[in-house]
């Protein structure tokens, strides 16, 4: 495959970078050939009404799930490529989950400390520091010492975005996130993700939070049936929808 | 103490015909304590062993390697179907006289495996193959989810069983791995048919000296009341030790 060769990458390239990726399981498509760019300090959002491929779409990025066809681009490391290092992607890649996914059996501080430990074989206490300034970072001082199970949704949510963070990612990916959540916690989740944005974080977001999309998303993706219908930044998404799928779904929602 | 002790199994015998000849007579208690510490021998190696292979086997039933998972559940199949009494000789009688032994200089055959160690072989591959099943049940208990966490935060398959899965599906198991290791422990009196002198030949052998074949039975049935409860008391007190706070509820 003659692609860019990950050194050859600049930051004033995309950061991620989609061509034509079709996904299907069996005889459904789901992705019907998506193309887009997310720029380093970016905020995507991608919206759309459920069963459209979105979570498949942001899964597809960091592989967990092999695409059918096309191309995907993550700081110039081929996705696709049957020989993709995967731990070489996922360090650039952090991923949030709908269901946090926690590791039960874990206290809050070892939740985050595991991973650079046992994956990139960093030095125990260094990665204790730095696990304990990102809790604090993501309002969770205190709660070090409690198990996934002894925290509100939010707070395991919180929790699983330092997890993510503990690895130094470029890029965040964050699956409906939201979405398991009490209505009164998913402030703090988003206050979160805002501050993480606003410090220059590359954010890509699946999610349902109009009102979080339209104030943090510098462009907004509308995905239906395995397409992108539409796009924009949010000033002109949300004020001057051209297509019939775009203007039905955001008057449901809005 | 050991005196006082004794004097009164002593007298117990000439009272009542009660003869517990090892609790007086020194000989027999030596016999007695040799084969305990062989049943613990034979208890504690093939238990670890069975613990190994039955999580390793686990890792490789679920592995992409479809040569493996054959491996595997052929090896489950045949050592969950057979009775473990036939699988003891099969090694014993079977395998051992056809491996190649050394011979002493006056020509003695040395074989290469001695009867301990085939019993402890023959034992753990039989336990294991039930631990592969019981590791197997917590495996699938653990939410496809939590792997995938794990996955995305850069672990290998091997690592993320390691860290992750196996930890978790170790605790839903364990109430079955319980009655596995306790059915192990029992079993291994099996390895009396082979002349592993355990503490079942052990008394066997005082008892066809000392005509007491009740009262070694007695404290056969004692012994191993006894020794079961100990490893329950540590099973339990394992179950505690990763009880996690707040999971489950």
């Amino acid at each position: 495959m003659a692609g860019p060769r990950p050194e050859d990458w600049s930051p004033d390239q995309p950061i991620v970078q989609l061509i034509d990726v079709h996904k299907s399981f069996g005889s459904f498509e789901v992705l019907k050939g998506i193309s887009f760019d997310v720029r380093k300090g970016e905020v995507v959002c991608i919206i759309g009404p459920s069963g459209s491929g979105k979570s498949t779409l942001i899964r597809c990025i960091n592989a967990l799930v092999p695409v059918t066809a096309g191309t995907i681009r993550v700081e110039g490391i081929e996705v696709a490529d049957p020989k993709l290092d995967k731990l070489a992607l996922r360090r650039k890649v952090g991923m949030v989950f709908q269901q946090y996914n926690l590791f039960p059996h874990k206290t809050a501080l070892a939740n985050v400390m595991m991973a650079p430990i046992h994956v990139l074989g960093q030095d125990r206490r260094e990665v204790e520091v730095r696990a304990r300034a990102l809790l604090a970072k993501v309002r969770l001082a205190g709660k070090e010492d409690a198990y996934p199970g002894e925290l509100s949704g939010g707070q395991q949510q919180r929790v699983a975005i330092a997890r993510s963070l503990a690895m130094r990612p470029d890029v965040m990916l964050f699956d409906e996130v939201t979405a398991a959540l009490d209505p009164e916690t998913v402030k703090e989740v988003l206050v979160t993700i805002r501050e993480l944005a606003e410090e220059g974080m590359t954010c890509l977001l699946v999610t349902h939070e109009m009102n979080f999309a339209r104030d943090v998303a510098d462009h907004i993706y509308f995905t239906d049936r395995g397409v992108i219908v539409e796009h924009g930044p949010p000033a002109t998404f949300f004020a001057s929808a051209q297509d019939e799928r775009t203007r039905r779904f955001l008057s449901q929602v809005l | 103490m050991i005196e006082a002790v004794q004097g009164w199994f002593q007298r117990l015998y000439e009272t009542t015909g009660l003869n517990f000849t090892v609790f007086y007579d020194p000989y027999d208690w030596n016999r007695y304590i040799g084969g305990l510490r062989m049943t613990l021998l034979l208890s504690v190696t093939t238990i670890l062993a069975s613990l190994v292979i039955g999580a390793v086997g686990a890792l490789l039933q679920s592995g992409p390697s479809r040569l493996l998972r054959g491996l595997v559940n052929g090896f489950v199949v045949v050592f969950r179907n057979t009775p473990p009494l036939v699988q003891i000789f099969f090694f014993y009688f079977g395998l051992g006289t056809l491996l190649p032994a050394l011979r002493t200089a006056d020509g003695l055959r040395i074989p290469l495996l001695d009867n301990v160690q085939w019993a402890i072989l023959s034992l753990s591959l039989f336990a294991g193959a039930f631990n592969v099943e019981i590791f197997r049940s917590g495996i699938e208990a653990v939410p496809r989810t939590t792997a995938e966490a794990a996955e995305a935060l850069g672990y290998t398959r091997f690592k993320a069983y390691r860290h992750v899965v196996l930890p978790l599906a170790l605790r839903v198991c364990l109430p079955a791995l319980n009655n596995n290791l306790i059915n192990l422990l029992k079993t291994t009196t099996l390895a009396y048919a082979i002349a592993v002198p355990e503490t079942l030949y052990a008394v066997k052998q005082i008892w066809s000296e000392s005509q007491n074949v009740l009262e070694m039975m007695l404290v056969l049935l004692a012994t191993y009341a006894v020794l079961v409860g100990l490893l329950v008391w540590i099973m339990h007190r394992w179950e505690r030790a990763l009880r996690i706070p707040g999971y489950g509820r």
